[in-house]
């Protein structure tokens, strides 16, 4: 009987193996997959198993973190001002995963970035509980609070960059909600969670406005307009007539390009139609200039482009594809063109540093625990959309536009401040009232600290109150005076 | 190395080796301990108050049980004792720290400790009372009737978690008859098996190359196929009746020498497979489940893919004792079912094939003993245990882990369960009685005054 005993020993031999190799292949092969999984619990227990590294601005941290009990997570995380720094922060929550900055950050913030392993390793040789990293925001408090506080109970937002380098100062979106209240897993925090969705609420609070929605520019898009004119020589002296009629008819139609009220636009010179924003000028000239140039144009201020900063903001948009009537009014910042705020507020800071567009970005440097420096970001130029002497021509204008044109609320008292106002009009055959923009630039004699977009889409004002000048042009102006420490 | 004292076929000569066992033994028990400490720190950050009481108690079971060997049964083999013990004790700290988790229902740690004395009360009646394994063959037809009644009985008590293979007692709790009847039924098939393993083997046509046998002793055969067929029809037990099943085609192929059993039994099980399968919707999730295991039922995560995630978790070197979410997997499984998931996630990769190989050394030992034995009885019965352990820690193994379709059965020992550590005590008392008849050296030739003209012959 002995053969056949030895025979049953091998097959129990290889029913061992079996079951070894199976646990090598769970285990080792796809351990990573298994471990990582979307529906493994254990991901969002670690991510909360140990305080949350800080998002902070100007030194102080703007979140923090309060432990939990009776459920699975440890430690929560909190906001101080929360509403006010949302767009910037978006949420961590226990149950609802991480957006924004904590989005795009998680690993650096739990601290299982790899490139925080060696403070890992040293912690857990002496004993210190695990930590995540801290990330340290280009964001200037002031601007931030400026912004928010200027947007108040109306629904807009806000974007200012520091020219020179890309940094963005201030990122703000009305109405906004408070991150804390959902940061939990509890009842409350769920009950949160589904007030805040846009079928509950159609001001929509948790959308960032200021980096996901696009608004069609109105006449701010002017500027791209006139940068164009500029720089395929189009127009070399902005203070020459531009031989434009009014009311100008839209190429290919019997459709007349009116203006806005009784302004001087019949053959204005590029000043004065941007000054008094002429609709017949700027829709003339874009055709003039045709639909690949003005394209270009746009784009190499950032349009048709997602913008990663490092968090993704949506493309702003020019089409590629349009009939000459299309492009006149495209020109003006109607049909089919959208912008973001932070769009915008690239357009002017690329004119107001001369011409050079840099990468906008939002985190300034990654701190281990520690406080040593993981990484630093180094501004990065994005394009060259305009010459020197070009954007100081364009400078000049926009300068004319704050001193003695629809841009006056924007004025500042012993600074240069260009600007550009836009009153965007959108429904259908404009049933709804329009969106104000204001876009803006303060110059020093270091060159200039801030360009700023503002939009409000106010629908509970007075029509006619809702102008770019009157409504959107006060907050940017509070914004710039915050950045000019002023 | 002289090969005399290293095979346990030899008789002569060899060594008892208790003082090994008891070597091992103290490991057996060290290792639980520090096991236990480690939850403690991990848990609570302090040494469990228990820890001495548990130690010792261990410590004790282990001592009485080595004690009892050494006197009752001094020459069987020196591991699988100390394999037992190490389990057991694993088992238990498995599922005290599974107590921990607020979320997995009532302690069960102090139960589980009181069936495991139990268990090796068992273990130590058996090797007192059981002189020699060759009783049991009296016992042939009895265990048969005794089996079947252990096995219908669940039928007549509502299902438990999907399955019917308790029994309920009250006042007493309830009883899995099927762990139980494992071995009664092999004792059955070894007596069986050895008075008609002629007729089965040599009474046959061949056809094709294989022997056939006669449709008179095929008739066994279709019996045990049919009955554990009705057992996964009635009791929805997968895992039952693939252990008889299998466990009936091993010692067959043993008892006849001829693989055309093997064929039969692998065609037999296949068809009754198939047509369970396609009708039986408790049989069909489990495929399902084992197809596709991270698929989400209702919208939520299922055992199976809890299961897994805590597998892929544990990763190479695992979490450490009581620092995993095994409590994520939910319910009462993580204490049964699906312990080996704890064992995966808590002690890795390593911890787990660590475990996988006590089994296999077990397993092992078991074999071992069946090829030492002298009779055929012994041979058959040893086979049979060993076998069926080792079908029982595949099916429970492969399921949990994926390899196979997930079957209700407890790991042995290291499972919550009662009658499962009790039965498998007692398995191991009855493989060590066998292994210490095998290793015992031959009775040395009673003085004759004619010695020095006869040779002795020893017959195998």
């Amino acid at each position: 009987m002995n053969k056949p005993l030895r025979r049953v020993a091998v097959f129990c031999g290889l029913l061992v193996l079996a079951l070894l190799l199976r646990v090598n292949y769970v285990q080792f092969v796809q351990a990573d997959q298994l471990s990582n999984d979307v529906h493994n619990r254990r991901v969002a227990i670690n991510q909360y198993a140990q305080p949350r590294g800080d998002i902070i601005v100007d030194g102080k941290a703007i979140t923090g973190h309060t432990t939990t009990t009776g459920s699975d997570f440890k430690y929560k995380r909190t906001y101080t001002n929360g509403p006010m720094w949302a767009p910037v922060t978006g949420y961590a929550s226990q149950a609802y995963g991480t957006t924004m900055l904590e989005g795009v950050q998680d690993k650096f913030l739990t601290g299982d970035d790899d490139r925080l392993f060696f403070n890992r390793t040293i912690d857990l040789l002496t004993g210190k509980e695990k930590k995540g990293g801290n990330v340290v925001t280009t964001l200037n408090a002031k601007a931030q609070e400026a912004a928010y506080k200027g947007l108040g109970a109306k629904k807009g937002a806000v974007a200012a960059i520091d020219p020179r380098t890309g940094a963005i100062l201030a990122l703000a979106s009305t109405p906004s909600f408070d991150p804390s209240t959902i940061a939990g897993n509890s009842q409350t925090d769920a009950k949160n969670w589904v007030a805040l969705d846009k079928k509950n609420d159609p001001d929509d609070p948790s959308l960032n406005r200021a980096l996901r929605q696009t608004y069609p520019p109105g006449s701010t898009f002017k500027l791209v307009t006139a940068a164009a004119a500029l720089e395929t020589g189009k127009i070399t002296d902005i203070d020459k007539g531009t031989e434009s009629p009014d009311p100008y008819t839209l190429p290919g139609t019997t459709v007349p390009l009116p203006n806005e009220g009784n302004i001087p636009c019949k053959n204005a010179t590029l000043r004065i139609a941007l000054r008094y924003s002429c609709n017949s000028v700027f829709g003339k000239l874009g055709a003039d200039i045709g639909l690949k140039d003005m394209t270009d144009e746009a784009e190499k201020f950032g349009f048709n482009q997602e913008q990663f900063v490092p968090v993704r903001a949506n493309a702003g948009n020019f089409d590629t594809k349009m009939s000459p009537d299309q492009v006149a009014l495209s020109s003006i910042g109607q049909f089919d063109t959208a912008a973001t705020p932070l769009q915008m507020a690239m357009v002017a800071a690329a004119i107001a540093n001369n011409g050079t567009l840099m990468q906008p970005y939002e985190i300034d440097k990654l701190v281990a625990p520690n406080l040593s420096t993981i990484a630093q970001t180094s501004p990065k130029e994005l394009s060259k959309p305009l010459s020197p002497e070009n954007a100081q021509k364009l400078q000049s204008m926009m300068e004319t536009v704050v001193n003695e044109g629809t841009g006056t609320n924007a004025r500042i008292p012993g600074v240069k401040v260009g600007g550009k106002t836009g009153t965007a009009q959108h429904g259908l055959n404009n049933d709804q009232n329009p969106y104000a923009w204001f876009v803006s630039y303060a110059m020093t004699d270091q060159g200039s600290p801030v360009a700023v977009a503002v939009v409000v889409e106010d629908s509970s004002a007075n029509r006619s109150d809702i102008t770019g000048g009157g409504l959107a042009a006060p907050i940017a102006k509070k914004v710039m005076e915050a950045v000019l420490n002023k | 190395m002289s090969a005399s004292n290293t095979t346990t076929i030899t008789s002569i000569g060899a060594p008892n080796r208790r003082n090994t066992e008891l070597a091992l033994l103290v490991f057996a028990v060290a290792i639980p301990v520090f096991a236990y400490a480690n939850v403690g720190l991990a848990k609570n950050d302090a040494v469990p108050a228990g820890l001495l009481g548990y130690g010792l108690g261990l410590g004790l079971l282990a001592g009485v049980a080595h004690l009892l060997v050494r006197k009752f049964a001094p020459y069987s083999d020196p591991l699988m004792l100390p394999i037992a013990t190490l389990l057991n004790g694993l088992g238990l700290v498995l599922i005290w720290r599974l107590d921990q988790e607020p979320r997995l229902g009532r302690a069960m740690a102090p139960n589980q400790l009181m069936w495991s004395t139990l268990g090796v009360a068992l273990f130590v009646c058996v090797l007192v009372f059981l002189k020699d394994h060759r009783i049991l063959q009296r016992y042939t037809y009895i265990s048969m009737f005794a089996a079947l009644i252990l096995l219908v009985l669940p039928i007549f008590f509502p299902a438990v978690y999907g399955a019917r293979i308790w029994i309920t007692i009250p006042g007493v709790g309830s009883l899995q008859p099927g762990e139980f009847a494992k071995i009664i039924i092999t004792v059955f098939f070894a007596g069986y098996l050895m008075v008609k393993r002629d007729a089965l083997a040599l009474a046959s046509r061949r056809f094709m190359g294989l022997y056939l046998p006669r449709g008179r002793d095929l008739g066994p055969i279709l019996v045990i196929w049919a009955m554990s067929l009705l057992i996964l029809v009635f009791e929805t037990d997968l895992g039952t009746s693939l252990l008889f099943f299998g466990l009936f085609v091993i010692m067959l192929y043993v008892a006849t020498e001829r693989t055309s059993w093997i064929v039969f039994g692998l065609l037999l099980s296949s068809a009754g497979a198939v047509a369970v399968a396609s009708y039986e919707s408790h049989v069909q999730v489990r495929v399902q489940n084992w197809l596709h295991p991270l698929a989400l039922q209702h919208g939520d995560v299922t055992e199976t893919a809890q299961a897994m995630y805590a597998f892929g978790s544990g990763g190479l070197f695992g979490s450490g004792l009581g620092q995993g979410y095994s409590r994520l997997i939910g319910g009462i499984a993580p204490k049964s079912d699906y312990i080996l998931a704890t064992v995966g996630e808590e002690l890795g990769l390593a911890g787990l094939m660590a475990i996988l190989l006590l089994y296999a050394l077990l397993i092992e030992r078991g074999i071992r003993t069946a090829l030492a034995a002298r009779d055929p009885f012994g041979k058959l019965l040893a086979i049979g245990l060993s076998g069926a352990f080792a079908l029982q820690v595949f099916v429970v193994a492969g399921g949990v882990t994926g390899l196979i379709p997930l079957t209700g059965m407890t790991m042995p020992f290291l499972a919550q369960g009662g009658s499962s550590v009790i039965a498998n005590w007692a398995l191991v008392a009855i493989l060590l009685r066998i292994s210490d008849t095998a290793r015992r050296p031959a009775p040395s030739p009673a003085p004759s005054p004619d010695a020095e003209a006869t040779q002795v012959v020893r017959t195998q």
